[in-house]
Parts: structure tokens; sequence; C-alpha cells
């Protein structure tokens, strides 16, 4: 039985079974709240709360959360954990988006050529990726964490250079099944050049698998962030991320253990909520979940 | 004039042996109708072949698994009887069904390679359906399967028990679905378009063994196809389908000869009927023909140099030939003959070993992409399957301007002339917006012979250009290609399976298998004095040929 398509009006991208299936998918929808809502917390909260992140009141150290207008608290130098946990979500998340779209793009690029050309080029792109995951991606990232300054946008391109693996193997697999398709061969038929049929025909058929991969790499960039930032080598205080918010409270985990507590719960909101997204986007994606 | 077998089975009494009462089968909301089927009535009587024939989306599958209970969980029986030995087969519980499936009713499906497990032998496969109802000891149900492989032609079944399926070729593979079918020796037997994966000589072989099974055992088969060939060739009785209702039954004899219902009728007629008439264009050819072919030759190589195993297969072997401007050419064969992928030497999709294409006098086997890239615009090609030839997530619009704009068309003017083509080709020009999954196939492949007319080409190949569309939407495809060569001139090379498709619309046909030409001429030729036992063999093997011949030469 084969659906026959009518005539009628042309439907719409968010009338489609992808759109309604992910918005079916419960975890799916938590995680997409919880997602936006931390962004905007992250964007507009610094500029409701009454303290700035730098702004230290000597007399209030370590106070417990819900101590007057600290509303979670304060920590070692007396500053407001709150906005401290807010501007640290700025660049923890931004480090994490931006560490995915640059892995993304490298990984899509590398993956559609291998794929397309395949041959000895395709083999040899292949190997360098093989070569790439065979480092152990944290001491990696230590290492260039330890020899190149620990900015923001360093320890973004660092976690990009050593994420984009993933990536450039699913879309290889998923461009190399595209590759004998017969829209394909119709390009070739008409005269399109490579790249037109590698980034303009092939590509956008391969968007379901590379959006999955780059929503999980979010997350595992976040973490990454964290992990680096946690050990010393990553963003570098007074500037906050989660990471080195954890850092400085190693040393009063049993006497002010919220100082460790409220950006450990973060994290976890954050990495797992971009994890239910890519999860109900590939469920919503896979065409096999579709009931006929 | 009768287009059924003379040696019909006429059991005195006629008792059903299943019968289908008022069924009517709900779709989930959101698919183009309601019902998969509705409000359908029909007896399968015992001993009989009874064909179920309808284009694709009639509700011929659905009826089919609806009866073995194997629809999918979304798909649900909402009214109806299905009857079987006193049995309502729609109440019944699972667990029943499940004892009656393969000891009463069986099935085959249409494509026997998905069908099989692909890990499991050939004689286990066997084997465990007697095995899942407790049938036997483990050495008598060895014996019996090889009994069972025997019984479908298999040669050397002891040999055979020990294959896996990819050893064995797609005719071996649905022998070996019938002879599953066949362990329980179950009364009804359902098929459900056994033969339309295999060529047309595997096809004729497997028609005779269900026929002389059937004739063997008394079974009652229940045939599903979309082929009115296939029918003539098998069927006692006939229901046809459409959209979901049946609209007319009858013994074969009745609906094939005179059929009453209009869209009984235009399924007949459109049916391809071999001519064996040459083709008469207007203006007589006198000019240099359009494209020489000399020699050309293609080998596909696999395994490894270095480990010394490597295989070589001989696709295209010294095929020679000449196109006339503004002719057709078929090239005709089954699966494995070297047709395709002769087609995609001519177009360059691949590169030849040896040999020369002469295309108006230049030699374009060996030239580099970029300098034939100039020859691509005058040489196009039609692909065979309409849903994988256009890019999903291009519109129609831009499958249709992307090729002329890259070669430097004005985007303004590709895109008047593709409204223009739109509408030549028999689509509404609002089509341009839209995306593929919004077309049937007919109309997918409308598109598709656009977008290879947009540079107007001197030369088409279509490969396969109709076999994946229904007989109704063929016949209009065909009249389409004939109509844009009449007012063209364009010359065409038209691949495909089916004799009796070349013949509708070739001035010459060309065999192939193994790779080489084996006999070519006009249609006349091939068809009514073939000159190779392998021609000879095809033709024999076309379905329903027996009328068609009738037809053809009414003085014989």
């Amino acid at each position: 039985m084969t659906a026959i398509a009518q005539n009628t009006a042309p439907p719409r991208w968010w009338h489609s079974r992808a759109v309604r299936r992910f918005r079916n998918h419960k975890l799916a929808m938590i995680g997409v709240v919880m997602i936006v809502t931390l962004t905007l917390a992250c964007i507009f909260g610094p500029y409701l709360l009454p303290y700035d992140s730098l702004h230290i009141d000597l007399r209030a150290r370590f106070s417990p959360p819900l101590t007057g207008n600290y509303y979670l608290g304060t920590d070692p130098l007396g500053r407001d954990i709150a906005a401290r946990l807010l501007m640290a979500g700025r660049i923890s998340l931004m480090v994490g988006f931006f560490a995915m779209v640059l892995s993304t793009l490298i990984g899509t690029i590398i993956g559609v050529i291998a794929g397309y050309r395949g041959g000895w080029l395709g083999a040899g792109l292949m190997r360098l990726v093989d070569a790439f995951l065979s480092f152990p991606s944290i001491f990696l990232l230590l290492a260039l964490a330890a020899l190149l300054k620990p900015s923001p946008v360093m320890i973004t391109i660092i976690i990009a250079v050593t994420s984009w693996m993933e990536v450039a193997r699913i879309v290889e697999a998923e461009v190399r099944s595209l590759r004998e398709r017969e829209f394909v061969q119709a390009g070739r038929m008409l005269g399109l050049s490579g790249a037109h049929i590698m980034f303009r025909e092939i590509l956008p058929n391969a968007m379901g698998p590379i959006i999955v991969a780059a929503t999980l790499t979010v997350a595992r960039a976040i973490l990454l962030e964290a992990y680096v930032s946690f050990l010393g080598y990553g963003i570098q205080p007074p500037l906050p991320s989660w990471g080195n918010m954890l850092n400085g409270a190693q040393q009063y985990l049993a006497s002010a253990p919220w100082l460790a507590i409220i950006p450990g719960i973060t994290i976890t909101i954050a990495v797992t909520s971009f994890n239910f997204i890519g999860d109900g986007l590939r469920d919503a994606l896979d065409v096999r979940s579709d009931p006929v | 004039m009768s287009l059924v077998p003379s040696d019909i089975n006429t059991n005195a009494v006629q008792t059903p042996a299943l019968s289908v009462r008022n069924l009517t089968v709900s779709l989930p909301d959101g698919m183009e109708r309601k019902f998969a089927v509705e409000d359908i009535s029909f007896d399968l009587m015992a001993g009989q072949i009874l064909c179920i024939i309808g284009e694709s989306g009639s509700g011929k599958s659905v009826t089919a698994n609806a009866i073995m209970g194997l629809l999918p969980r979304v798909i649900r029986i909402s009214h109806g009887a299905i009857t079987l030995d006193g049995v309502d087969l729609v109440s019944t519980a699972q667990t029943t069904l499940r004892g009656m499936r393969g000891r009463v009713v069986s099935m085959i499906f249409q494509d026997p390679l998905s069908a099989l497990n692909p890990l499991m032998t050939v004689g286990a496969q066997v084997t465990e359906v007697m095995m899942a109802h407790d049938i036997g000891t483990p050495n008598s149900r060895r014996d019996r399967a090889i009994e069972l492989l025997n019984e479908v032609g298999l040669p050397d079944p002891k040999l055979m028990y020990h294959q896996y399926p990819f050893r064995l070729s797609g005719g071996q593979r649905q022998r070996v679905m019938i002879a599953m079918a066949l362990a329980l020796e179950p009364k009804i037997l359902i098929a459900d378009e056994p033969t339309t994966a295999l060529d047309v000589t595997t096809q004729a072989q497997i028609l005779q063994l269900i026929r002389d099974i059937q004739r063997r055992k008394g079974m009652s088969v229940m045939f599903i196809t979309h082929d009115f060939g296939v029918v003539a060739e098998i069927a006692d009785s006939v229901v046809v389908m459409e959209k979901g209702h049946i609209v007319e039954q009858g013994s074969a004899d009745a609906v094939l000869n005179a059929p009453t219902h209009p869209y009984t009728k235009r399924l007949i007629a459109a049916v391809p009927q071999l001519t064996g008439k040459d083709r008469d264009l207007t203006q007589p050819d006198e000019s240099a023909p359009i494209l020489k072919v000399r020699s050309l030759v293609k080998t596909y190589a696999s395994g490894s140099k270095l480990l010394g195993k490597r295989r070589e297969v001989r696709a295209v072997q010294d095929v020679s030939f000449e196109l006339a401007r503004g002719r057709t050419l078929g090239v005709v064969g089954e699966s494995g003959s070297g047709k395709s992928s002769l087609g995609r030497l001519l177009v360059k999709l691949m590169e030849s070993d040896a040999g020369q294409i002469l295309f108006e006098g230049n030699d374009i086997a060996g030239l580099p992409e970029k300098a034939f890239r100039s020859f691509r615009s005058q040489i196009q090609m039609i692909f065979q399957d309409p849903f994988a030839s256009l890019n999903p997530r291009s519109t129609i619009g831009h499958i249709l301007t992307v090729g002329p704009v890259a070669h430097g068309m004005n985007p303004a003017r590709a895109r008047d002339e593709a409204r223009a083509l739109l509408k030549h080709v028999g689509l509404d020009e609002r089509a341009y917006d839209r995306y593929p999954h919004e077309f049937s196939g007919g109309q997918r492949q409308r598109v598709g012979i656009a977008r290879a007319l947009m540079f107007k080409p001197r030369l088409l190949v279509a490969d396969e250009a109709v076999s994946a569309l229904d007989v109704s939407i063929q016949a209009q495809i065909l009249k389409l290609l004939d109509q844009i060569q009449r007012e063209t001139g364009v010359s065409m090379i038209f691949i495909t399976h089916d004799l009796r498709v070349a013949s509708q619309i070739c001035d010459e046909i060309a065999v192939m298998q193994y790779g080489r030409i084996v006999e070519s001429g006009p249609p006349s030729q091939i068809f009514l004095n073939p000159q190779s036992d392998y021609t000879r063999e095809l033709v024999a093997a076309i379905p329903g040929k027996r009328a068609d011949i009738h037809n053809m030469m009414p003085t014989h």
C-alpha cells in the first residue's frame, strides 16, 4: 500500500509527521522547556538579580541558599551564587553551542567529501577520523588546554577539534548510501559539479542524523568544558563557568555543600535535557518509527 | 478467441474454501482515504485459482494480509467476516489463528530475498515451519523438507538443503518460499505478487509450478497480481479491485473477454499488447545515424588484486549497434543481461573499458568528464524509479532548472521554460513549487521526463522508464514519449525487461543476454520470427501471450 499524495495545499514543514512525533515525545519536550528556560534565565537573569556576579560581600561569605537576597547563597568570597551561576551559564552554553557548530561543520564537510568521493581520498579521510578517535579525547583536551591560552574561544575551538569525528562517521555512512540513489545519478547526468551534488543535492537529505548528532554534541561539549574547567585548565576565574564553580567548591564540600550541588545540578539538567532532545529528534526523524 | 486456458478446473459442485463477507479495513487518520478496503465480499472456491487484480493502492495486499492476520497494528478490520472452515477469522483469538497459519492457510510473498532469513540454510527454514507446529521428528522433518524441495523443482534437493539463500537465484528463492508454504499441506495458498520481482522466463516457470501444485494437491489459491497477462495465464476466477472496492468479479473467461465495468475495460485496454507490427514514422531516414556504438566493453571487477581472488563480471561484451535519427531502439533483456550497464555507459554515468561511442561522429567513450560536459545537455536520461530519481528535498522547479542554470541558462528563462514544459508533459504549472512526495508515481515520472527535456536533448536514454508504474499509467507515459519523439525528433534508447512494452514504442529491438546482443531487428522479426533460441524463449514466456497471438494473427 502506497500512500499517494493528494494535490491539495502544499503542507508546511511544521505539519509534518516528524514534527508531530517530536511534539508527542514527552522527555524531549521536557528537555526543550528546560533548555529554553535555562537559556532565557542566563540571558535576562543577571539583569534582574540584585547583585552583580563580581560583587564581593565579605560579611556574607558562605551564606546558605535563601539568605536575604542571596537566593542561592554565596561563595567563599561572598559573591552571589545565583548571579555567578547564570553568568557561568552564558559561557558554558555558548561554549557548548559554538563547539557544536564548529565540530558539526568540520565533521560534515569531511564526512560528505569522504562519503561521496570514496576511493583513496575517502579512505584517507576516514583513517584521519580513526586517528583522531584513537586519542583519549580528555587527555588531548587537557594537553592542548595546558599549552594554549585557555580563553573561552580557545576552549571552544579545542573542544570542537576533538569532537567532530562522530559527525564525520555518521555523515560519511549516510552519504555513501545516498550516493547510489538515482537522483544523484540524475544530478551527474545534468552535468552538475561535484561540489553542487555533494552540498546542495545530497547534504539536505542527510540533515536528520546530523541534527541528532549535533544536539548530542552540545551535551558532550558542555560536559567537556565543565570537565576541563573543573581540573583548572579551562575557563579561568574570575570569569565563571559551571566547571570552575565546581572546582572552587572542592575544599568546602563538607562545610558548604551547596557550592557544589547547585552548579552540579545545573550541569546535569543541561546535559540530560540536550540528550532528551537528541533522543526525541532521533525518534522523530527516523522514518522506521512511522506506524505504516 | 478465449483468454483462458481451455483446461479449466470444473468442479460440478463448487463449495467455497474461504469466503469474505462485507470486509472493511480502516486506515489510521491522516491517510489519503479512510478505508483500505470497504465492504468487499468474495468467495474462493475449493480447488480453484482466484486472482485478485488491481493497481497500487487498490487494497489487494491489505485483503491478503487481513486473511492471514498479518495486518500492521494500526490498520484494523472494522467490519465484516472472513470464514474459513466454518470459523470466522476476524473474531478468533490470535493463538488459534497462529495454529491455523501455515497449516490451513499459507502465504508466498513478493520479494523472496527479504522473506527468507539470510542467516539460515534453506533446509532449516523449511523444517522450521514444521517444527513450529510440532510436526514429526527431526529426521522425518528433514526427509520431508528434501521431498518438498524436490517437489518445487529445485535441482539436487539434498545439496540445496544446506545452501544459504544468497547462493540461490531469484526464481530458486521463490521456489524455496513455495516449499515452505507447502510444508504443512495447507488447503489455501495466498500468493501476493509472487512473480513480480522475477524475470519473464522465471515468471513463466513459477506460474507453471503454482498451477501444477494446485492441480496435484487440489488446493485453493488466491493469487494477487497487477498483471492481466498473469491472470490470463492461471486464473479460474477474477476479482477486480479499485481504491478499496471490488468493481467486478466473475469467471476469468467472462471478466477478460467481456468486462462490464469501465475500470476493468480501461485496465484491460491498457495492458501492453505484443503488436508485432512495426512502427511507422512519417519521414524516412536518410541522414547519418546519430549514435554508433562499436565493440563496447564494460567489466566489473571485484575482490583484491593482491590476494589473487579477483572475480570479473563482463557486464557489456563487444556490443555494437547504430541508432538512426528520430528513431527508438529498444534494448531488451532479463536482469543481469547488461542492459542497464549499457544505458549508463551511453550517458557516461559509468566509464567503458573499451570500444567507441560515436555521438554525431564524436567518440565520447574516452572523453574525460570536463570535455564531455558540453555533450551532457544533448544526451539525457530518464530513470527507472520515479521515487528515487527526484531529490526529495528539492522542489519540482529546482529539479527542472538546476541543470540548465548550471550550464549557464538565465534563471528566469529556465523558470519559464520549466513551467511550459510541465504543462507539456501533462502536469499543472503549479507543480513548480511543490515537492516530489506530493505526486504519484506516474506524475513523478512525468517530472523526470520534463527534466530530461529541459535541455532539448538529441538523444534520450530511458532506463526501465515505465516498469515501476501501474499499467494504465504505463500506457500514458508511453504515449507521452511517443508524442515527444514525433514533435521533437529526439532519438531514443528504450531499455526494458518487458517485451510487450518494447513492442509498443520501438522501431528496432536489440535483445541482450549475458552482456551481448544476441539478436536485433524490427519488432515484427523479434516477435513473429525470432532468429535466436533465447529470443524465442523470451517471447514464449510472455504471460497472456496466447491471447495476444490470436489478436495479432487473426488469419492464422
